[in-house]
Order: structure tokens, then C-alpha cells, then sequence
């Protein structure tokens, strides 16, 4: 639901000094990552950041090798906006903000190489690891990105590969090893409203923002992964300051993205 | 970014000279013209390398679908797509994930300057499309749309343009051709705006420090501006 003039107005004009829920403009809400929350799919996660809650699940296929690269499995990342998760959201073909957020935690899990696709190929040419990581929203209020982007990963890395028969079938729910994962990217997304730079926005304060920069990190701290969307400009400065808050962050949400990895394994 | 690198693209840089004999911070050839369409309200055809673009501005218009209308400023609806054609495996046409998410940048990345509320409840209608793709293709249509909103006559705060900054070799380089991209490290669409170098549009992929971050768009502002006198003089030699 849209927001009122009013209430657009007052979050916009008084962003400087206060936030909504009394945050300070660099803070995150709190995040909660569950694993293995789907006995059917290879990996899966559930990710809250306040009331935002996503479920990523990977599933696993055999397929053929895109020409270009024989020798490689792949990887695909989609997200649906399910009406049930925001009186925004309608049922039918994905739209362009699903598409954006899909593609935004694809190439950061893609362009990180957090799987060694290579690992993926069953026979050269022939046969692959097809692996799918589907992300569904289950209540929208804000920051979908990071949640999608956190889930993906910690559903990637407590995913396992089924076994493989001897005639080439696949063996549903028996499982032969892990995924092969390099690489843990963290996605955090900042916005500009009203020319303050605020960190892991509600849904509200998205709806009275100008622009929003994501910039994705991988663990020795380079970025992997950017997207600026939102029809505002930024200034360089603003982009570089982006850019540290999400070096920072990933950090920690890193560390617990690998605490509930861990618990999960033992 | 192929894992398997074909011999001749595995050096991409030999004494600071790329592939195509340009220097690292320099732009590929660009060509611009205005009034390419007749029948559209704003036009232009643009040549960057081998990469070439067609767009199109009919509008302001009246909004259509009519639920869309927003009442107190016109919509930009922004089509970009990628011709059959245009590359060397054909595209199968209609829209695609791709394509969806690049229209949506491209319009935030032109939003900014465009003065929409000039004009409530109507449509601007700007369709890009690439006839030959050779890396860049948003960033060359930015630079293009913008010539061609200027020719249809909406009023702008400035002209916007785009360029790529990319990581090949391990060096960084202004403006990425087709081998580089693919078998490069890194590629960084970025569109500013002519009087003040903001950002519209900022995408990466790949592997950045945060120091060649910083560097990135530092080069990029340099680098963008043979972009805007481009614009200026196909805008001048069309009304002149």
C-alpha cells in the first residue's frame, strides 16, 4: 500500500535526525538466518531482516552445458514477488523489480565464482550439475536484496548434490557430497532519502527514498557485484561512502551467515 | 567471463596498447547523428566501436495503459532490446530478464535530468535498440537517448552519457570492446550527467579493490567527456 502524502513527508524531512524505528542511519535491523527449513530441496534458508522474511530454496538438475562452455555446470538465480508477501506485489509474470533482484544476487553469487562450476560437470558436453536457487518473499518490508542475497548463499552452502545412479538417473533425498562453494558475497544495500544516505531501508522508508546503491563483497573485501537503481543521482562521494558501509557490514553478516552454516553441519 | 580463454584473448594489453591499439583510457570511436526517424518526435543513431544503436522518442504523449498514468508528472516508459540480429548467436526476440532489468536502469539513469513534471499524466515513449552489439550497449543507448530527447525538445537539466570502466589484465581501462568484456576481469557501466558528474547509472561485475573503486570513477569522469561534446556537436550540426 502506497504511502500516504503526509507520511512520505514527514520520514522524508525528518530522516537527518531520526528514523522511523530509531535506528541510527548506518544500522541494520535485526537478522535472523534458519537453515535445512525445506526436508525437499538440496539447501535452504530462511532470512528475516525485521519483518522482512524470504525463503530460498536450492533444487538440483542434470541438463546439457551451455555450448560455450562444455566443461561447466550452471547456476541460476530467480525470485518471485508471491502475492501473499505485500499488498504490492500481484500475482503473474515476474516483474521488473523481481527481475532486477534476481539478477542483482545472481551476479553476485556468479561474478564472486562462489561455485566452482567446473566441479558441476558430470561429463564433458553432455551432462552438468543444473543447480537453481529460487527465492520466494514471504513478508516485504524493505531491503529484499540483502535478505535474497544472504539467503542464497547460506541455502547454497548447506546444499548437498543427489546421488547419481549408475544409469545416469538422479536419486531424490539421497544425497553424495556438497555443493562446491568458494566463496561467501554479501549484498548490502544502502538508499539516499532526502540526500541522507540510510542503511538497510523499511519498506517505507524505500517508498520515500531517491535511490538505492547495492554493492556486493566477497570475503578478502573486494566488491564483486554493484547495482544502483532508483531514478535519483548520486555523487561520487555518496557512492564511495556506499561502498565502505557495505565492506563493513558484510562482515558481520558474514560471520553469521557462517555461525548458522556451522550449527547446521554439526 | 569464460573460464576458457581463447589464446589470441589471454594477453589483452601489450605495452599499454589494448587489442584494438587504443590506450587504457581512451574511448572507442564514437559517431552521433540526430534525426534518424522521421516520424518520431526525437531521434538519433549512434556508433561506438563496433557497437550501433537506434533510438526513438515519440512524446510526450498521451500515457498508455492508462492505469499507469501518474498525475502530477509524465512516465518515462523505457524499451531496450537487443535486435536478432545484433550478435553473433541470434537473440531471440521479445523481452527477456536481461533486457527487463536494463530498461528499468536505463530509465533511472535518464529520470533525474528529464523534466517529468513538465508534463502530468502524459507518457515519453523511448525505445533503444541495438543493431550490432559490441560490449557497451547500455551505456551507448544512454548516450543516445539523451541525444534524442534533446532533439524531441523535452526539457533537461543536462545531457546524460555512459561509458564502461573494466579491469582487463589486471589494469584499468576506459570503454571495454567485445573480447574485452568477455574475457576480462571486471565491467563497470556508468552514466554521469553533463554539469555535475553525478551518477545515474552504476553497475559492476566482477573484482574491484576499494581503491580501484575510487580510481574507476575517478577515470570515468575524465573519460566521459569527449561523450558530451559528441552529444553537443551531432545536437549543433543537426540545427544548423
Amino acid at each position: 500500500m502506497a504511502l500516504l502524502y503526509q507520511n512520505r513527508q514527514y520520514i522524508r524531512n525528518n530522516i537527518a535526525k531520526k528514523r522511523e524505528d530509531g535506528r541510527t542511519n548506518e544500522q541494520f535491523r535485526d537478522i535472523t538466518i534458519e537453515t535445512g527449513i525445506i526436508g525437499r530441496a538440496e539447501g535452504s534458508a530462511r532470512v528475516k531482516i525485521g519483518d522482512t522474511e524470504i525463503i530460498a530454496g536450492v533444487k538440483t538438475e542434470i541438463g546439457k552445458p551451455y555450448p560455450d562452455s562444455p566443461s561447466e555446470g550452471v547456476i541460476m538465480v530467480n525470485s518471485e514477488f508471491s502475492a501473499l508477501a505485500s499488498p504490492d506485489f500481484e500475482n503473474g509474470p515476474p516483474r521488473e523489480d523481481s527481475i532486477e533482484l534476481s539478477r542483482v544476487v545472481d551476479r553476485g553469487i556468479r561474478e564472486s565464482k562462489t561455485v566452482d562450476v567446473e566441479k558441476l560437470c558430470i561429463e564433458k558436453g553432455e551432462k552438468v550439475w543444473m543447480v537453481f536457487v529460487d527465492i520466494t518473499i514471504v513478508n516485504h518490508d524493505g531491503n529484499l536484496i540483502d535478505a535474497a542475497g544472504i539467503g542464497a548463499i547460506t541455502a547454497l552452502l548447506t546444499a548437498q548434490l543427489p546421488k547419481l545412479n549408475e544409469d545416469g538417473t538422479v536419486e531424490r533425498e539421497e544425497f553424495e557430497g556438497n555443493l562446491p562453494i568458494t566463496q561467501i558475497p554479501v549484498p548490502v544495500t544502502s538508499g539516499l532519502i532526502n540526500n541522507t544516505i540510510i542503511t538497510d531501508m523499511s519498506k517505507d522508508e524505500t517508498e520515500c527514498s531517491d535511490a538505492r546503491f547495492t554493492v556486493t563483497t566477497i570475503e578478502n573485501e573486494n566488491y564483486c557485484a554493484m547495482q544502483k537503481a532508483g531514478p535519483s543521482e548520486l555523487t561520487e562521494e555518496q557512492m564511495l561512502k556506499i561502498a565502505d558501509i557495505a565492506q563493513k557490514e558484510s562482515k558481520r553478516i558474514r560471520a553469521a551467515i557462517k555461525t548458522a552454516v556451522k550449527k547446521h553441519k554439526a | 567471463m569464460a573460464s576458457n580463454v581463447p589464446e589470441k584473448y589471454k594477453t589483452l594489453i601489450k605495452n599499454n596498447k589494448r587489442i584494438d591499439g587504443r590506450k587504457l583510457d581512451e574511448l572507442r570511436p564514437v559517431k552521433i547523428e540526430v534525426g534518424v526517424v522521421p516520424s518520431a518526435d526525437g531521434s538519433a543513431y549512434i556508433e561506438i566501436g563496433n557497437t550501433k544503436v537506434l533510438v526513438a522518442v515519440h512524446g510526450p504523449k498521451e500515457m498508455f495503459p492508462r492505469h499507469m498514468i501518474n498525475e502530477d508528472r509524465a512516465v518515462l516508459n523505457v524499451r531496450y532490446a537487443m535486435l536478432p540480429f545484433s550478435t553473433s548467436e541470434r537473440v531471440r526476440p521479445g523481452p527477456s530478464r536481461r533486457s527487463n532489468e536494463i530498461s528499468k536502469v536505463t530509465r533511472h539513469a535518464l529520470e533525474s535530468v528529464i523534466f517529468l513534471e513538465e508534463f502530468p499524466a502524459m507518457g515519453i515513449d523511448l525505445t533503444l535498440d541495438i543493431i550490432q552489439a559490441d560490449a557497451g550497449t547500455r551505456a551507448t543507448a544512454i548516450t543516445a537517448a539523451s541525444v534524442a530527447l534533446a532533439h524531441a525538445g523535452i526539457p533537461m537539466k543536462g545531457l546524460v552519457a555512459a561509458t564502461a570502466i573494466g579491469k582487463i589484465n589486471d589494469k584499468l581501462a576506459v570503454d571495454l570492446n567485445g573480447p574485452e568484456d568477455n574475457f576480462g576481469q571486471t565491467d563497470m557501466p556508468i552514466a554521469m550527467i553533463s554539469t555535475n558528474k553525478n551518477i545515474t547509472l552504476l553497475q559492476m561485475d566482477g573484482d574491484f579493490t576499494k581503491e580501484e573503486f575510487k580510481t574507476s570513477l575517478e577515470m570515468a569522469k575524465k573519460a566521459i567527456d569527449p561523450l558530451f561534446e559528441a552529444q553537443r556537436a551531432a545536437l549543433q550540426k543537426y540545427y544548423e
